[in-house]
């Protein structure tokens, strides 16, 4: 490392490495130098003037955020004429602004509320007319209200270097100058609302929580997205058990502050008109609403007589709820209804990459790796669509770290704008104007994909290091390919292998799979797959949080049960339907796509709704086999789970406190027939989330999901 | 969209004249050019220079709005420019827009009914030692006093 720089700031000496802005030198000494432009990753703007600060030897006053650091510096950011600027400023700024605070959303979390608080002028000498413009709507769930707006530009440039979309622009000029949509007078971008979130005022506002509620009315729930397999952290605001606005301006969780759509807003399936708010049974062929008791009871007697009668159990679980809840699930259906039919849906072949990685540590990616890795290879998924926060520690690494990215893939995807280099591999013909938003996008076979990497394989060979993320192309014995292609290459590489679902690893991970225990352990016990079980005449099937009829398959089985927030396919199909909690109203553990387990905590109740862990618990405790399954408390069941599965043995504290831990699975063989005919990905771009997302209002009110599926 | 062979020759050089990477700078001119053969500046326009130079439309249009001579709107066949600014204001510039708003019937931006003849009332155009002055299209007039703008402006109709 080079050698450290020595300035002075108001007086105390400050040692900064070399290239550091003297914004962020003030900080680390704890002085803080105000500014609205400047925002930590984003390029530099110096477009506010807050942040001006009287610098030795300079004629002119300086703005902090675009001047590095010098050997010998001495910088004042107190003097009288630094707070005449900063008055001056803030007057400016304030010259049009509404000062509607009493009705803006922003109101007592605005920056500009704050500076003007803190070194502001308390009156105006601007007696003119105000400049209005009425506010506009660009998006279903994006608002703007140009006279709030101090063009910090902060919005255009989290859009269009955050998230490599570019929708937002300024248009005019002067006093005139405001923020301007891609398309017209509307946006068409991934509506991620991170333009509403980075906005200082209340210029850009939200859709869904404009006017619900002021800041300081909400309590605030960090808990885990529960869409897809990333593993973002969203930070609820709720009242009166509503939640109110998803984001997650602390920058808790490996996510940072990035969410999309579905993070910061699809959270409103949980009020969908549809939700089940009490259990189901049928009663003369129709389903009828029950009391819990009732429901209970119908569904233990049952599955008692079933045991007795020594017939058939068939047991589905889900990708989205909590590790807990998939061990409790597995350890009933093994221990209590003594059935090795349990199955899920799998979406990617998490099993074959920890089988193919055996014997080693550390060959599992991080989300937190994809931002720090020199070299990452993207094979077949559109990432920047199914999965966003890999792709955006992808770009963010290109951005501030001009890693090489590598895009194999079907199609034209959005991380060819910035790949060293993009392989076309398939059948899918290249557009040379691809809806953005359009996808699927074809598809290429695993041996097209190796056949593109052996393409590549000189260039891998040069790169430092590796992470290489694939889709469901790759399963099996091609999985295993694979990692030998990436082992041949002498460097180290490490892997992620994508999945769709908040918890899609999870359940792999806790057995929900015939042959696998928790912690891919052999079951030794044959057992019937998802299909198969829909195929059979099983005595009873119990599904909890999944859709397997949505194909449309005949129900065949003598009893159903199901847990689900909605009457899915599959519920309308049940004898019994138990209405559970979504992820926002449980706690639990969920684990992401890059096996980081994380603590959901639960912010809100729904009326009726249980979560699911307590209706298994209450389920046992009818049918008289509680006390062998043990206390349906999810910390109860979490330390079952460090104990006894395999890789889970994670730091409690780190999950407790709302960290994430990487859990290690990966040592000896697994031992399993590898079964590629059942992994299959779903594919969701930005705008779908399997079943879950046909109850998300504001997935299907933005414009673009009608360009995707 | 192509535009005419004298205008697709000029773009292809402006497009070159940059170094590799830097096509965007071709922005300004391609606009500027395309505007007096068109007229004006279209969405159409807007779309195709943004796919030439290799930006998005938005950025065009940021561009666009930003400088004064760039226009979306059809103006007339001679765009007076009338300047307000501090030295033409000291020499009845003010007045001299008055006058040419009241003679032709029109505003800020505006065209006259035949299509003829539209207004701007502009900043500096750095003529200031010879104040008040107007821009027609791209020539300078100088020190013009109501009555030269009177017959300059009847001069202009009567050109074929």
């Amino acid at each position: 490392m080079a050698d450290l720089v020595k300035l002075t700031i108001d007086g105390r000496e400050v040692q900064a490495a070399p290239g550091t802005l003297v914004i962020d030198a003030a900080k680390t000494v704890g002085i803080e130098i105000p500014a609205f432009c400047y925002y930590e990753g984003l390029s530099l703007a110096a477009a506010c003037r807050m942040c001006l600060v009287e610098v030795e030897k300079m004629p002119k006053m300086m703005t902090a955020c675009t001047l590095p650091v010098a050997e010998g510096m001495v910088v004042r950011t107190e003097t009288p004429q630094v707070k005449a600027a900063r008055k001056g400023t803030l007057e400016f700024l304030l010259t049009n602004h509404p000062l509607d605070c009493p009705v803006c959303d922003k109101g007592g979390e605005c920056e500009l509320q704050d500076m003007v608080f803190r070194y502001g002028a308390g009156e105006s000498r601007y007696n003119e007319t105000k400049i209005h413009v009425p506010e506009k709507q660009y998006s279903p769930v994006v608002f703007f209200d140009a006279p709030r707006c101090i063009l910090c530009f902060r919005c255009i440039r989290t859009c269009n270097e955050g998230m490599g979309v570019g929708a937002l622009g300024v248009i005019n000029r002067g006093a005139v100058s405001e923020i301007a949509p891609s398309s017209g007078d509307h946006l068409e971008c991934d509506e991620c609302g991170a333009c509403i979130d980075i906005c200082p005022v209340g210029a850009l506002t939200s859709g869904t929580y404009r006017y619900q509620t002021r800041p300081w009315e909400m309590t605030h729930v960090a808990t885990i997205c529960t869409h897809c397999a990333d593993g973002c952290k969203t930070t609820l605001g709720t009242r009166n058990d509503r939640i109110i606005r998803g984001n997650n301006r602390d920058r808790s969780g490996i996510n940072g502050e990035f969410l999309c759509i579905k993070g910061r807003y699809a959270f409103d399936f949980y009020d969908a008109g549809e939700r089940l708010q009490a259990p189901l049974a049928r009663v003369n062929g129709k389903l009828e609403e029950v009391s819990w008791s009732e429901a209970l009871l119908l569904v233990a007697k049952r599955f008692n007589q079933v045991l007795a009668d020594g017939g058939s159990f068939g047991v589905i679980g889900s990708n989205h709820t909590s590790n807990e809840e998939n061990y409790y699930l597995q350890k009933f259906a093994r221990e209590v209804l003594r059935t090795s039919h349990i199955d899920h849906h799998r979406t990617g072949d998490v099993v074959a990459l920890v089988d193919a990685l055996s014997g080693q540590t550390g060959k599992l990616a991080t989300v937190a790796d994809l931002y720090e890795r020199k070299a990452v290879v993207v094979l077949g998924a559109d990432l920047s669509l199914e999965h966003p926060l890999l792709s955006n520690q992808i770009r963010a690494n290109w951005r501030h770290h001009q890693a090489h990215v590598y895009a194999v893939s079907a199609g034209t995807v959005r991380e060819d704008k910035y790949a060293v280099a993009s392989v076309r591999v398939g059948n899918a013909a290249e557009t040379s104007d691809p809806s953005r938003f359009a996808h699927p996008q074809g598809k290429a076979s695993a041996a097209e994909y190796l056949a593109a990497l052996e393409q590549l394989r000189d260039k891998l060979k040069a790169e430092p290091e590796l992470v290489m993320l694939f889709d469901d192309s790759f399963k099996g014995g091609d999985v295993r390919k694979l990692v030998e292609f990436g082992e041949s290459l002498g460097i180290p590489v490490k892997y992620i292998g994508l999945v769709d679902y908040s918890n899609s690893r999870g359940a792999i991970d806790m057995g929900l799979t015939p042959e696998l225990l928790p912690g891919y352990k052999a079951s030794g016990q044959p057992g019937l797959h998802l299909e198969e079980m829909l195929a059979a005449e099983l005595s009873a099937l119990w599904v909890v949080g999944a859709n397997p009829f949505q194909s449309g398959a005949a129900r065949k089985a003598g009893f159903l049960v199901v847990q689900d927030m909605f009457l899915t396919e599959t519920a309308a199909l049940a004898d019994v339907v138990l209405p559970a909690a979504s992820a926002y109203e449980k706690n639990g553990t969920v684990t992401n796509v890059t096996g980081e387990v994380q603590k959901l905590k639960h912010a809100i109740n729904t009326m009726g709704a249980k979560p699911d862990l307590e209706i298994m618990g209450f389920i046992a405790r009818e049918m008289g086999v509680a006390g062998s399954l043990g206390p349906w408390i999810p910390d109860a069941v979490f330390d079952e789970i460090r104990k006894n599965v395999r890789g889970y043995e994670v730091p409690a504290p780190v999950i407790a406190t709302g960290g994430a831990a990487q859990t290690a699975p990966v040592n000896g063989r697994v031992p399993v027939e590898l079964r590629p005919d059942l992994v299959h990905s779903d594919h969701n771009g930005l705008f779908a989330s399997g079943t879950l997302g046909r109850y998300s209002k504001v997935l299907h009110t933005v414009l673009e999901s009608r360009l995707s599926r | 969209m192509t535009f005419s062979p004298e205008l697709e020759e000029r773009f292809a050089k402006f497009l070159t004249s940059y170094p590799p990477g830097r096509q965007r700078s071709a922005m300004i001119p391609m606009l500027l050019y395309a505007q007096d053969e068109l007229g004006s500046i279209s969405d159409e326009v807007i779309d195709e220079v943004a796919r030439r130079v290799g930006v998005t439309p938005l950025q065009v249009n940021e561009v666009l709005s930003y400088y004064s001579m760039l226009h979306k709107k059809p103006l007339g066949k001679y765009h007076v420019q009338v300047c307000t600014n501090i030295s033409c204001l000291l020499m009845d510039g003010d007045k001299l827009w008055d006058h040419a708003c009241k003679k032709l019937g029109i505003g800020h931006k505006e065209v006259t009914a035949d299509g003829e003849i539209s207004l701007e009332e502009v900043e500096c155009m750095g003529a200031c030692s010879w104040a008040p002055a107007i821009q027609v299209n791209y020539d300078f007039h100088h020190k013009v006093t109501p009555e030269k703008l009177d017959q300059l402006l009847d001069s202009l109709r009567k050109k074929p």
